[in-house]
């Protein structure tokens, strides 16, 4: 069973992918459905035995790579922590098969998505499960290809082909320090095994490992994890590495739901978690995490303030929540991370298959302010978008009460410099993530409407089908927290059992967070709810003309507007990240290919001192040479006697001087 | 195993293709031209396997002398086949019938460009299979001739002239020192055999000081820095792709590079292992430049076909860096990626191939969109271009993973740059693959655009099947290789790998004595509880690693496993706190 469920997904892509043609739309995605469902039960199953059981499971199956001590298995390990992801990884995934099969309907193409859906499903079921550092980077390039396949779903447009090219060039990046992150793993413990590895680790710590670089002592164990959590960065869309996120939205909306939003994305946080013997013995690596962390948090949601793109909002969003849950890693909170993980797959693919339901409606349009009034078309979208949204944001008694608050509580409590920062920035963060979902809501749903008379007149409804995946996803995101909390964070609870590992020594417990005093508890709903009044009060007087004139004008003239513009400018251009990756990074590297290595060396430099100069050298040394040979006698005569006497005139100069010496 | 029938098995190999091409050329009708092309081809590829299939790691490789043949000396032995040349002529028979394949009907003067691709065969075995310096460097020589023809006779523009005076050039360039050298040894030693020669010139007091044995290494590197081929010798490669036709490019790329690392690690490293040490951080900026700079050009090329071809020199820089860590992963990495490489890049320019007779041009501002058209080539063109960045899950990721793995045990720096390269890899890769199939069809190609009929079907679904059985299963190759990358890496009597064994601080407890077994000794102190400790301490400390690489015996190999993997197993259970799972692991370990 625990390999059928992996082998599922994987036979649903090849019989839907290449019988295609055969069963169509229909046929092929009915099966990729099914088979993503037998996978979800299977780890219901499986989830029941590892994690409320406490029997974990690791299966064998035969030698990938071995060369002298460089031995790699295919293995599978099942503990809670992976249990947890399947149950996460399959279920959105198969709401989002189901989602799609209505969603794409009229799309050609229906089979070849669904069984890239599946496609993706299989490796990340791979990442979650394998048994080594090997496996889980076969299912970490294998999320990014599929990845970038379905971005580039719609690939006759040309900005989903950039989009696409960019998150997996992005991505490789951060596969680049996992690589070597890897690499040193290896140099390290001569193992790729996550058991042996984290069993040794303390050794590792204990003594003085340092690893020579450049000419720096570096700390093996800090090294190691600071190059792991490049590869995080680069999948979860850290800040740095973010900028591959947003873009991603050219995809097909499922797409964002499944990969953007609830799986692949969260596979930086399951990296760092699953590492969790390695980062708890870290000094400045964690330090570092936590910043990352808490910096992308901020980032993410103060650019998601003045976003126009419906998707691109919830991107930010995501790369937001994804900040929470990586410095939460970074400060021991672990089991809260992944229990905001768990949280965050439910109420965000709901928000993102709720936006795809209105796009989907009104015929592709992403704008929201093309947007407007929709409350009235379509009720039921706007009820599960507000709950995503209060979910999100935090409201008392949802998902996301229970596990952000949480986080941002803990990091209240350790008295770290890194840990402060980390809490300001996650309040700061929750009043714009509050913000920015009430914004959306109100530019889509409740503002009057802004768009084209077609895009109104050809308004059509919510498939029932979609209407199902919405409602399971609603139930998902105000049940998940209150249902999971005494199971993944209570107190005392051993559901994690081994998988997570907390040193005592290193941080304060995390537990101590229920002794806070409840003023400081307050402040994170605090921010949330005046977060989400003030943007709906300030929009509603702004649309309905409710601001004096008298006020806009002062406001106009005076130097606070010329911050505030500057302010928007630096948000819009989404921090110029991208402006500078593109000028300073990509542009200098592509004119180096083109002016200095192909130009000044391969046609220039190596090709003058080789072929070319050889040939241009070679004819003119000849004919020089071939003058001499002019046929006369005469000539021929002299020019021996001119050899003669060059060179025996020397000699007898040489010999004479001898002579009288 | 009867030696006879192994030893007629290789003559044939030679002999098959020779003649076979030899009857090619008196052939009148095209279809039997095609018949006895494909016949002999796949037939040649029956014997290589049947070879391959008859090496195990007990008995690692024939030593034969079939026809009783020395006109040189005494024990001049004609074919020698171990894991490593067997594999490769196993590549070359396997992409040979491919290329005839896929030559049927696309060309002008099929019968010459046949007889020349067997010619070619014949002339690629010899290389891997004689055991002979001199003999080596005339065939390596002699591959010039039948592709200077396919260069510049089937070649398509005018300027393939050019390009087959530089692809000759620049190989006779770079070969005339390795002659010189060639013919030093000889005057040395008096012999061009090439056990001979290893064994002498790896002697404790041998006649030749490091210093003459470096300049040697540099002329041999010489000769084969320029087939690899690494940076500053590089250009001809580009031009001479571009020049080619298909199969000409798939048999430079799949086979012609690797017999310039094949060379490297035939005979630089057995003959000058000190010298090969002293100049591998040479290799490694070499290899470095390589990686990095054509990655960059690569991005800029707007031909398809250089676009391969400059990645091709990316990847041997892996290649070459993987062999001079001297580390047998880093060197079982490297013939891990020549294998994938052959594989990968040759499918690559035949899918060019493909595209290009139905665009009947290279430059990719005339591609865009052939996924509307042709479904099934994109898949196909799909896994190729990943294979190429190296995607886990194809052949070419275990090879550079272990390179890299290898290359970071030597020299860290080398393989944070190999790794960068990997971005850069992504980056052309997806860029050349997305320019081609995705974004807006050119409607002036609809009419000419059909899917891949059959023909093209099979010669490029076994590269794909090859491609990811290997990538799956890489072990396959990599248990063949082990015992002679070994025997690579410690030629030489035992006696000599006894000496730097004790030259190793902490093991220099352990005494030899010369008994019928050298490691006699050894075994019992292995098994000796004290060694246990030791070892765990050493192989922690990142020592036992180089030492195991010495040995040439598998056992040693395994007994060190078996001990590590024991020690390892029950250490996890005690730290974990008796996880029932665990201790279950640790018993099976055992």
């Amino acid at each position: 069973m625990y390999l059928a469920l992996l082998i599922s997904p994987l036979l649903g892509a090849i019989f839907s992918g290449f019988l295609g043609f055969a069963l169509g739309g229909k046929g092929s995605s009915i099966i990729a459905t099914c088979s993503v469902l037998f996978s979800f039960l299977c780890s219901l199953v499986a989830f029941y035995e590892v994690g409320f059981c406490g029997d974990t499971c690791h299966i064998t199956l035969f030698s990938w790579t071995s060369s002298s001590l460089f031995n790699i298995n295919w293995g599978f390990l099942y503990d809670p922590v992976t249990c947890v992801m399947l149950i996460v990884v399959t279920s959105i995934s198969t709401l989002v098969h189901l989602y799609s099969t209505s969603y794409m309907d009229s799309d050609p193409h229906l089979s070849r998505f669904v069984s890239y859906l599946s496609f993706f499903t299989f490796f990340m079921l791979i990442l979650v499960t394998g048994d080594n550092f090997m496996q889980l980077f076969l299912g970490w390039e294998g999320v990014g290809v599929s990845s970038y396949l379905l971005i580039n779903f719609w690939f006759t447009r040309i900005q989903a082909n950039k989009s696409a090219i960019k998150a997996m060039v992005v991505n490789r990046v951060g596969d680049f320090g996992l690589a070597l992150g890897i690499a040193l793993i290896f140099y390290t413990f001569k193992t790729l095994d996550y058991t042996v590895i984290f069993a040794s680790a303390p050794y590792f710590c204990t003594q003085d490992f340092y690893f020579p670089f450049l000419g720096f002592q570096v700390s093996r164990i800090d090294l190691i994890g600071f190059l792991l959590f490049i590869g995080s960065m680069g999948k979860s869309a850290q800040i740095g590495l973010h900028t591959w996120l947003p873009d991603a939205m050219e995809g097909p909306t499922p797409v964002s739901a499944l990969i953007h939003a609830a799986t692949m994305v969260t596979a930086g946080v399951f990296l760092i978690v699953r590492c969790s013997p390695l980062f708890e013995l870290m000094n400045w690596a964690s330090n570092f995490v936590i910043l990352i962390g808490a910096l992308t948090a901020f980032f993410a949601a103060s650019t998601g303030l003045v976003q126009n793109d419906l998707k691109r909002v919830i991107a930010y969003s995501t790369c937001s929540q994804l900040g929470y849950m990586i410095f939460s890693c970074g400060l021991s909170n672990y089991s809260a991370a992944f229990f905001h993980l768990t949280n965050h797959a439910f109420f965000k693919a709901l928000l993102f298959l709720g936006a795809g339901a209105i796009i989907h409606s009104i015929s592709d349009e992403q704008d929201m302010r093309r947007m407007g009034s929709f409350v009235r078309n379509s009720p039921y979208v706007y009820s599960c978008m507000t709950l995503g949204s209060l979910a999100l944001m935090g409201f008392p008694y949802l998902s996301g009460f229970y596990s952000k608050d949480v986080i941002i509580e803990t990091s209240y409590n350790s008295f770290f410099v890194d840990a402060s920062f980390s809490f300001v920035l996650g309040l700061l963060a929750a009043f714009c993530t509050a913000f920015y979902s009430f914004r959306l809501s109100y530019l889509t749903f409740l503002n009057k409407p802004a768009g084209f008379k077609h895009t109104f007149s050809n308004f059509h409804e919510t498939s029932s089908t979609m209407v199902f995946v919405l409602s399971v996803l609603c139930v998902g995101s105000m049940f998940s927290g209150f249902v999971l909390k005494d199971i993944f964070v209570g107190m005392g609870s051993d559901f994690w059992s081994n998988s997570i590992y907390l040193d005592p020594n290193h941080r304060v417990p995390f537990t101590d967070y229920e002794y806070i005093p409840t003023s400081i508890k307050l402040i994170p709903i605090f921010c949330g709810l005046s977060g989400a009044s003030l943007s709906t009060l300030f929009l509603h007087f702004y649309f309905n003309k409710k601001i004096p004139q008298e006020f806009i004008n002062s406001f106009e003239g005076s130097i606070y507007f010329k911050l505030y513009k500057l302010v928007v400018n630096f948000l819009g251009e989404r921090w110029y990240f991208d402006k500078v990756y593109n000028n300073f990074v990509a542009k200098p590297l592509l004119n180096f290919g083109y002016y200095v290595s192909l130009n000044t060396l391969d046609k220039g430099a190596i090709e003058i001192v080789g072929p070319y100069g050889a040939s241009y050298i070679v004819p003119r040394i000849s004919k020089q040479l071939s003058i001499l040979q002019s046929g006369y006698i005469y000539d021929y005569a002299s020019k021996v006697l001119l050899g003669l006497v060059l060179v025996t005139l020397p000699t007898g100069f040489v010999y004479t001087l001898l002579m009288i010496w | 195993m009867n030696n006879t029938i192994i030893s007629f098995a290789l003559l044939s190999l030679v002999l098959v293709p020779l003649l076979s091409s030899l009857g090619l050329l008196f052939s009148s009708s095209l279809v039997h031209v095609r018949n006895i092309g494909i016949f002999s081809s796949v037939l040649t590829f029956g014997i290589s396997l049947f070879i391959w299939g008859f090496h195990t790691p007990f008995d690692p490789y024939f030593v034969i002398d079939p026809l009783n043949f020395s006109f040189l000396r005494e024990d001049f032995y004609i074919f020698f086949a171990d894991g490593i040349s067997t594999l490769f002529v196993v590549l070359t028979s396997f992409l040979i019938p491919i290329c005839l394949l896929s030559i049927q009907g696309t060309v002008d003067r099929e019968k010459e460009y046949s007889a020349a691709l067997l010619l070619l065969q014949g002339f690629i075995h010899c290389i891997f299979l004689i055991p002979n310096v001199f003999l080596f460097y005339i065939f390596f020589e002699s591959v010039l001739i039948p592709m200077y023809f396919i260069i510049g006779v089937m070649g398509s523009r005018s300027r393939r002239i050019y390009a087959a005076y530089m692809l000759v050039l620049y190989t006779l360039f770079g070969s005339v020192p390795m002659l010189f050298a060639i013919l030093y040894l000889y005057a040395v030693f008096g012999t061009f055999d090439y056990f001979q020669l290893v064994t002498l010139l790896n002697l404790e007091n041998g006649c030749l000081s490091e210093d003459t044995k470096r300049l040697l290494w540099l002329a041999f590197f010489m000769g084969f820095a320029v087939k690899v081929p690494m940076v500053p010798f590089h250009i001809w490669l580009p031009e001479a792709h571009v020049e080619a036709p298909t199969a000409g490019s798939v048999i430079l790329a799949g086979i012609l590079l690797k017999i310039g690392t094949y060379g490297l690690l035939r005979y630089s490293i057995p003959f000058f292992k000190e010298a090969s040490l002293y100049f591998s951080p040479m290799v490694y900026v070499l290899s470095c430049i390589a990686i990095v700079y054509t990655s960059l050009t690569t991005l800029r090329q707007i031909d398809l076909k250089k676009i391969v071809a400059y990645s091709s020199v990316a990847h041997m820089g892996y290649v070459t860096m993987g062999l001079f860590s001297l580390t047998s992963t880093g060197i079982a990495g490297a013939i891990l990626i020549m294998i994938s490489h052959g594989f990968v890049s040759s499918a690559l320019f035949l899918c060019i191939g493909v595209v290009y007779d139905r665009y009947k041009t290279r430059i990719y501002k005339y591609y865009s969109g052939i996924a509307q058209f042709m479904p099934a080539f994109t898949i196909i063109f799909l896994i190729f271009t990943m294979a190429n960045l190296g995607l886990p899950g194809t052949s070419s990721f275990p090879g550079e993973f272990l390179v890299i793995l290898g290359t970071f045990e030597v020299n860290a720096l080398a393989s944070v740059i190999a790794v960068f390269g990997t971005i850069l890899s992504a980056a052309y890769a997806l860029w050349m693959f997305n320019r081609v199939s995705f974004g807006a069809l050119k409607s002036t190609y609809i009419s000419t655009l059909s899917d891949i009929n059959t023909r093209e079907f099979f010669f490029l679904f076994p590269l794909l099947l090859a491609t990811i059985f290997f990538g799956v299963y890489p072990n396959y190759i990599l248990n063949a290789i082990h015992l002679d990358l070994d025997t690579i890496l410690s030629v030489g009597s035992s006696k000599d790998t006894a000496s730097i064994m004790c030259t190793i601080e902490d093991i220099s407890k352990i005494s030899f004595s010369s008994c019928v077994d050298p490691y006699a000794d050894l075994k019992t102190y292995l098994r000796s509880d004290g060694f246990l400790k030791e070892f765990f301490i050493h192989v922690r400390s990142g020592k036992m690693h180089r030492v195991i690489s010495l040995f040439d015996t598998d056992t040693m190999v395994s007994q060190f496993q078996n001990i590590y993997f024991f020690k390892y197993k029950t250490f996890a259970e005690i730290t974990n706190g008796g996880d029932k799972s665990l201790a279950r692991y640790a018993i099976c370990q055992c």
